[in-house]
């Protein structure tokens, strides 16, 4: 079982409190697909990919990045049990959606940095930890049921 | 992986334009961003597994000497990497011999780094590091990271 500090666990609540999730979750889908190209393999369905411009404002991507942040509430609701949350989601990802999970990380990666252009000085090396760990702990969940 | 004509140009461009002064980018770039934590300290913070290669230094917080200097080293370090993105293997030769021979970095460490450049230039320049700059930094600082350890 993952321990959280009290540090850790309002840090959490907090920047769920501030960010918009219609701007975080389009963006950092967005910064994934163009940052890491290949990420568009998931996502042939999703129509117009082929530059920048065409993928920040594909509505398909928009959508998918409202998905992501729902996902992502219902780890910050139930930080003390990621793992059994993320149970259905994890067997979604790798037996329907059959995502290389190495490709989780980069998500992450993309949302840190959208989450810090939002939060500003605000995101303190400190914060940046514990959204760091807590970033961990989903990927970690979301490979758990990967055999 | 190689940098096409327009990952140098956006780079070039972006780095001119939130350097004030071209000849001294890297101590200047660290002076402005000082408020939100130079890329290395964070590092330090977020990825404690890094601390280790600095059991040297008796004090590691933001304020202490040796971290103030090495911050700005590593900076002016990139920043020389953007003057020579032309030819990054022979202008960062000296550097990837010490990180690789001497200082024997595990690799997997620049990566971290750079993604602590990242998040810091997304704080400091939120309007400037547009998806587009971002594609360019990632690509050239895994370019510099490349040349750092092979």
């Amino acid at each position: 079982m993952v321990k959280w500090s009290d540090f850790e666990r309002a840090a959490i609540q907090d920047i769920f409190s501030k960010i918009n999730y219609d701007v975080v979750g389009c963006a950092a889908l967005s910064r994934c697909l163009i940052v890491y190209p290949w990420t568009q393999r998931y996502f042939g369905g999703f129509g117009n990919l082929y530059n920048a411009a065409a993928i920040t404002s594909n509505p398909k991507v928009a959508a998918h990045g409202k998905v992501i942040m729902a996902g992502l509430e219902k780890a910050v609701k139930n930080m003390d049990d990621i793992k059994t949350t993320y149970k259905d989601l994890s067997v979604l990802h790798s037996e329907k959606l059959q995502v290389d999970p190495d490709n989780f990380n980069l998500l992450a990666d993309c949302l840190t940095i959208v989450v810090a252009g939002q939060m500003g000085a605000a995101f303190t090396p400190e914060v940046h930890g514990a959204f760091q760990k807590f970033l961990a702990v989903v990927v970690a969940s979301l490979r758990k049921q990967y055999h | 992986m190689n940098l096409t004509a327009k990952d140098k140009n956006t780079v070039r461009t972006f780095w001119a334009k939130i350097s004030t002064n071209a000849e001294d980018i890297g101590t200047d770039f660290c002076l402005k961003i000082k408020s939100f934590f130079p890329p290395f300290f964070r590092m330090l913070v977020v990825y404690p597994q890094t601390k280790t290669y600095f059991s040297h230094w008796k004090d590691p917080s933001p304020s202490s000497a040796p971290v103030k200097k090495h911050g700005a080293t590593v900076m002016a370090g990139v920043a020389d990497a953007v003057a020579k993105i032309d030819d990054l293997r022979a202008g960062l030769l000296s550097l990837s011999e010490l990180h690789a021979f001497t200082l024997r970095v595990d690799p997997a460490n620049f990566k971290v780094l750079s993604h602590n450049i990242l998040v810091v230039l997304a704080i400091s320049f939120p309007n400037d590091f547009t998806p587009e700059v971002h594609v360019a930094m990632d690509k050239f600082l895994s370019a510099v990271d490349l040349c750092n350890y092979s």
